[in-house]
């Protein structure tokens, strides 16, 4: 039976996702990154080999993510694919006829237009994390909530108190300004909802034709609260996938699927790779004033990939 | 008097070879590096965009050199730029420089300076008039190749079979280029240097997207600034345009060859000069979309007015002629890895809206 992997890496999780050749998901992980890409990789891919029907070959693998060049040098990637497109690959496939995708993930959001399957129209923040995951984690955590009742307790809610919502120290201090005047707490974390909603809207969905179906996905989908918000700014019924949190690994993963097809063939280095012995050693290049970081990126001893110069003076030559 | 000037691209090639012929010294000024910016940053207003703080950062390496006067354009009308080299001057001296800053601002604004400007610069390198008029137009033409050999770089990049191999030649040719003295050596220069492009191996049965690179002067002219944005969507196998040379009004065969015309073409958008590039945004968007281009990129420095304005306007001109923009504010938080991604995620948009013609519906993305 044929399968295709697909790897997101991003900032928070990295993800990985086993899908057959009609787009099944047969496997997906969501496991968070810790700030070490390569060992939570290896684990991951560990996990899969042993989660995994033995009669399953992966004939290719696709990786995206902030951590799309790493990973996919690691394990030996046939398409290495930017998150935007990856997310609406797996968006169309999976919701046919979308025209939205509000994607809001640990710390980056995105919206996404598509008209007609294609995509017309494209967003992603830049200055300012006050519409992300890690602005409902920082307030959660000021308020001794679990992030996982947060959604619930939000919907409970019957008076939703209006935070200031621009910048998370400013919401912090206006909420606690909100529960000294005697706020509880649910009106409160609702209000909490709609303020990262509206962030996201004027910021990331600034100017943008919001048209439904419209589908809502990243770590954050799994919060009730925001879908909620969403709903009551937007007018429109929102959907949330099945497979909302993993989204960019099932796009990589159709990515490759559509690669094999096409061409045949996988440069795919094996579920062995997770106990190869991968390290990255980095040094400064003194050629200019940039003084870049260079990094290069070793497997059992010899050097697979480097990158990090400006100049290109050290990417050429290492295939 | 040793004589510095900003860093603009390849231009300081020209400079320098007019500036040494006027029979002064010339602390050419290095290209930015993040050594550059961090100065600029230091010791520059916060609010202020990213040209005057990269031009800051340049000025305090020159000085460092040795350089005793720098010589930058002014400018006139609603863009700050022309405060910034008198703010230029007022924190130099705070900081203990005691360099002179000859501002030339647009001739026809006060004739009568401009000369007296030049009168100076000349009387200086002991020079006469007539020297003068001969080393500029020898310089003139220096810019011409450079620029020449530039455009020519940008149309084998994107048909490269080995990744980095046109930079290397184009290198080499800056080199070439910066060599010649003479008339006769320039045009040797750059006979030379087209035939060392045109040999850059090849695959011709390539059919790239096009580009237009729109936008605020000094982030579209300076790469450090634009995250190299020209080369690593050429290295994508997208062919790029970009909309501002200093020699264009010489030129009749590119795109968008005369200011006048791009006010026109703008007027149903944007009817009142806005200071700086904003207009010329507009007009060229609509020049680009006219010229079958897939798609163009607008960069601008973060508060740059006059882009705001033109970016707040693009949607209806993309709208409207079918053309997706993509706008990258950039500034010294400006991180390489975000304007790749979008990079990216914007040529595959492309590619799909040629694979699907007419159906596609196009708007401004990006931030």
């Amino acid at each position: 039976m044929q399968g295709f992997l697909g790897i997101d890496v991003g900032s928070v999780s990295t993800n990985l996702v086993i899908i057959d050749e009609n787009i099944n998901v047969l496997e997906n992980l969501y496991l968070r990154t810790k700030g070490q890409p390569i060992k939570v990789l290896q684990e991951g891919l560990q996990l899969l080999k042993e989660q995994m029907s033995p009669q399953l070959k992966i004939m290719g693998v696709g990786t995206t993510g902030s951590g799309r060049v790493l990973s996919g040098a690691i394990v030996g990637a046939d398409v290495v694919k930017n998150e935007i497109t990856a997310h609406a690959i797996a968006a169309s496939t999976m919701v046919p006829g979308v025209q939205t995708i509000l994607e809001i993930g640990g710390q980056d959001s995105k919206i996404i237009i598509l008209r007609d399957g294609i995509v017309t129209d494209f967003a992603m923040n830049t200055v300012c994390a006050a519409g992300t995951g890690s602005f409902l984690d920082q307030q959660a955590d000021r308020l001794h909530i679990d992030i996982s009742e947060f959604g619930t307790l939000a919907l409970r809610a019957t008076n939703p108190v209006r935070i200031a919502g621009r910048c998370t120290v400013f919401a912090e201090s206006d909420m606690i300004h909100k529960q000294q005047t005697g706020h509880n707490t649910e009106d409160i974390i609702a209000g909490l909802c709609e303020a990262l909603v509206r962030n996201y809207l004027n910021n990331v969905g600034k100017g943008k034709e919001i048209l439904p179906p419209i589908v809502f996905q990243g770590g954050v989908a799994a919060n009730a609260g925001i879908k909620w918000a969403f709903e009551k700014q937007l007018g429109f019924e929102v959907q949330v996938p099945k497979y909302f949190d993993v989204m960019g690994a099932i796009g990589a993963a159709i990515l490759a699927r559509n690669h094999y097809r096409e061409n045949g063939g996988s440069k795919f280095k094996g579920f062995e790779i997770s106990t190869s012995d991968f390290s990255a050693t980095s040094f400064e290049c003194d050629g200019c004033a940039n003084l870049c970081e260079i990094i290069n990126i070793y497997q059992d001893g010899n050097i697979i990939a480097r990158w990090g110069g400006r100049c290109g003076k050290w990417d050429h030559g290492i295939q | 008097m040793k004589i510095s000037f900003p860093h603009m691209g390849t231009s300081h090639i020209a400079f320098k070879h007019l500036i040494e012929h006027l029979g002064h010294e010339v602390v050419p000024p290095p290209a930015p590096t993040s050594r550059t910016l961090d100065l600029g940053v230091k010791y520059a207003p916060e609010f202020a965009c990213v040209p005057l703080k990269m031009l800051l950062g340049t000025y305090l390496e020159v000085l460092e050199k040795g350089a005793d006067t720098i010589i930058t354009s002014g400018g006139v009308g609603p863009c700050r730029a022309g405060l910034y080299p008198h703010l230029h001057q007022k924190i130099l001296k705070d900081l203990g420089y005691d360099c002179k800053i000859i501002i030339f601002d647009p001739p026809l604004h006060n004739l009568k300076d401009f000369f007296s400007k030049i009168n100076y610069i000349i009387k200086k390198g002991g020079k006469s008039w007539r020297q003068f008029w001969k080393e500029f137009k020898t310089s003139w033409l220096k810019l011409c190749v450079l620029d020449d050999v530039e455009i020519l770089s940008h149309q084998v990049r994107p048909y490269e079979l080995k990744k980095g191999s046109t930079t290397k030649v184009f290198k080499e040719c800056l080199h070439i280029v910066d060599q010649a003295q003479t008339r006769e050596e320039i045009l040797d220069a750059k006979r030379i240097c087209e035939k060392k492009l045109k040999e850059v191996p090849q695959d011709p049965s390539r059919n790239p997207l096009k580009i237009g690179i729109i936008g605020e002067i000094y982030v579209v002219l300076e790469p450090f600034m634009n995250m190299d944005v020209e080369i690593t969507l050429e290295e994508m196998g997208v062919i790029t345009h970009r909309s501002i040379y200093l020699t264009q009004w010489s030129r009749q065969n590119i795109i968008v060859n005369t200011e006048g015309s791009i006010y026109k073409t703008a007027y149903p958008y944007l009817k009142k000069k806005i200071g700086g590039h904003g207009i010329n945004s507009i007009g060229e968007t609509i020049l680009y979309a006219r010229n079958g281009f897939d798609g163009v990129i607008q960069v601008a420095p973060f508060t740059c007015i006059p882009e705001i304005v033109a970016k707040s306007i693009l949607p209806e001109v993309s709208k409207d002629l079918n053309i997706p923009v993509l706008s990258l504010t950039i500034d010294e938080q400006t991180a390489k890895a975000g304007v790749q991604t979008r990079l990216e995620a914007f040529v595959d948009l492309l590619e799909q809206k040629r694979l699907h013609g007419g159906l596609n519906y196009a708007r401004v993305s990006g931030h």
